[in-house]
């Protein structure tokens, strides 16, 4: 993927103001509608989860309003999924810099990153994060159906409501271990990241710092065309 | 759906004890169906309708005398019948009233997640609360007999209540008084039992019947209804009443250990991101200068 994600009409202007566009508009929009409805799957999935987090299904309207949007809000989060892939997928594909990042992994979670291996638009563990929740939301959605209509499944095959169970516990607590992680690194170990998701952009440092080919990849566009 | 002055056992999706629990001891109320002298008269279909306020709705034939494939939220007794070959190659009208088993450890009670929307008393009857179901429909999967219906214009599950509000009140449940040939019994487990295992005897000694046997499923702690069976080695031939019963062991997993380990991996997670920013804080950002100076 070339550098289709940068506004093109936008880019001198953030370029004279030391800023870049890392997220389109159409970007930022699809990840929060992603954003909210997951958290709110979160929420009233955690409540039906444990009886010691039932008081979280009250904080949205009840156990019946919590259990009638849960699966609804699933179908959202689903979609905007799909849509995240239509837009990311191409940048999400594992490069060999990746490659060469993920052996240096170690000093990126030790904060050592003077002289980690430069990354593209998005480093390794963000194309992790993004094909863990796209498969988990894939499974979620399939075996959500299965507890969604659970009647419908005879009882002939009563092996599968089981099965549904089974997969959308084991999915649902592997996106939430993504989503932990997500949300620290977003806010708190990389600042500047969730101004760019909120905002769009991001300053010229911060794009050479964290992924260094992705900001000479867009600035070279630029200067190569002006 | 009453619970009328009786003492709760086990409540669903509750933190802690049963308030109560253990103060007061109640007979175990039982049902007793003998399946040898029922006549699938439906006395006790109708019976159970009229009692519970339902009216009589539009059914599924499918070449048999069973009024439905199964219960429904609005139908919580239904003779189930069978038509069975024997060993010698005779045909024999099987007959069971299917309804809740009130099983002893209930597994619908253990996968409910609303606290209080189902609850067991002292004398063993299961009860589903509406006011506190949610409608999940996590009972489904954790009853072993697919007995918990969901009504989807309410959005609560329904199934048999054994005529709690009858039974705290002294009286028999609805189907066990409607029943003209006396296949049908209610009094206590003890009495229950002695009676059933009585009629087996009789069957295996008076009448050749050498496989009759009680139905009363160690798997799920004993039930609150039990059957006797002609051949209580087959009870899969009386409408598909399953062998040996279980609360299914997703269900108990998911219920047990699983939480235990899915709670403490999400806590571990968010220490783990806590202890790494104590750790090692926010990653810098580097100006240009010292990036180009760090690398000349």
């Amino acid at each position: 993927m070339s550098t289709s994600h940068v506004i093109s009409s936008g880019r001198t202007a953030h370029e004279s103001s030391g800023k870049i566009c890392r997220y389109t508009l159409v970007e930022r929009v699809h990840h929060w509608i992603g954003a909210f409805a997951y958290i709110y799957c979160l929420i009233t999935g955690l409540a039906f989860w444990s009886p010691y987090m039932f008081w979280l299904a009250v904080l949205v309207g009840g156990g019946p309003v919590a259990r009638f949007w849960h699966p609804w809000s699933g179908v959202a989060f689903t979609l905007s999924m799909l849509w995240m892939y239509k837009m990311w997928r191409g940048d999400m594909m594992t490069t060999d810099a990746d490659r060469r990042w993920s052996k240096a992994i170690k000093q990126y979670i030790e904060n050592d990153d003077q002289n980690l291996p430069p990354e593209g638009r998005f480093n390794y563990g963000q194309k992790f994060f993004f094909w863990l929740m796209f498969y988990g939301v894939l499974l979620l959605l399939i075996s959500g159906l299965g507890l969604w209509f659970v009647e419908s499944i005879p009882w002939s095959l009563r092996w599968l409501r089981y099965t549904a169970v089974t997969v959308h516990v084991v999915a649902a607590m592997a996106t939430i271990g993504g989503f932990i992680i997500h949300v620290y690194m977003g806010t708190a170990m990389v600042r500047g990241g969730f101004t760019s998701i909120i905002r769009g952009e991001v300053t010229a440092d911060w794009a050479r710092t964290h992924h260094r080919l992705w900001y000479e990849q867009v600035t070279k566009g630029t200067s190569a065309k002006e | 759906m009453s619970q009328a002055t009786l003492a709760i056992r086990r409540i669903s999706g509750h933190i802690g004890p049963a308030p109560g629990e253990g103060v007061e001891r109640d007979y175990q109320v039982c049902k007793l169906v003998d399946t040898t002298t029922c006549i699938g008269c439906k006395a006790c279909e109708v019976a159970c309708l009229e009692w519970n306020g339902y009216q009589f709705t539009d059914t599924v034939f499918d070449n048999s005398y069973q009024t439905m494939p199964q219960t429904s939220w609005n139908y919580w007794n239904l003779i189930k019948f069978n038509e069975h070959e024997r060993e010698d190659g005779s045909i024999t009208l099987l007959m069971r009233k299917d309804q809740c088993m009130h099983c002893a450890a209930p597994g619908c009670l253990a996968a409910c997640p609303a606290d209080g929307a189902i609850v067991q008393y002292t004398n063993g009857i299961v009860d589903f609360q509406q006011a506190n179901c949610i409608g999940c429909g996590y009972c489904v999967s954790g009853c072993p007999f697919d007995i918990p219906k969901f009504n989807p214009t309410t959005k609560k599950m329904f199934k048999c209540t054994l005529c709690v509000d009858r039974v705290s009140e002294g009286l028999e449940p609805a189907c066990i008084k409607s029943c003209p040939t006396g296949c049908l019994h209610f009094g206590t487990k003890d009495d229950m039992k002695d009676l059933a295992e009585t009629r087996a005897k009789q069957l295996r000694d008076n009448y050749g019947i050498e496989k009759a046997g009680v139905y009363d499923p160690a798997g799920v702690g004993g039930t609150g209804v039990i059957y006797v069976l002609h051949d209580v080695t087959n009870p899969e031939a009386y409408g598909g009443l399953p062998k040996n019963p279980h609360v299914p062991w997703v269900v108990r997993f998911w219920k047990g250990p699983a939480k235990w380990i899915g709670n403490l991996a999400m806590l571990g997670g968010i220490l783990g991101v806590t202890l790494h920013y104590l750790r090692y804080g926010p990653k810098e950002v580097h100006p240009a200068e010292n990036e180009n100076g760090g690398q000349s």
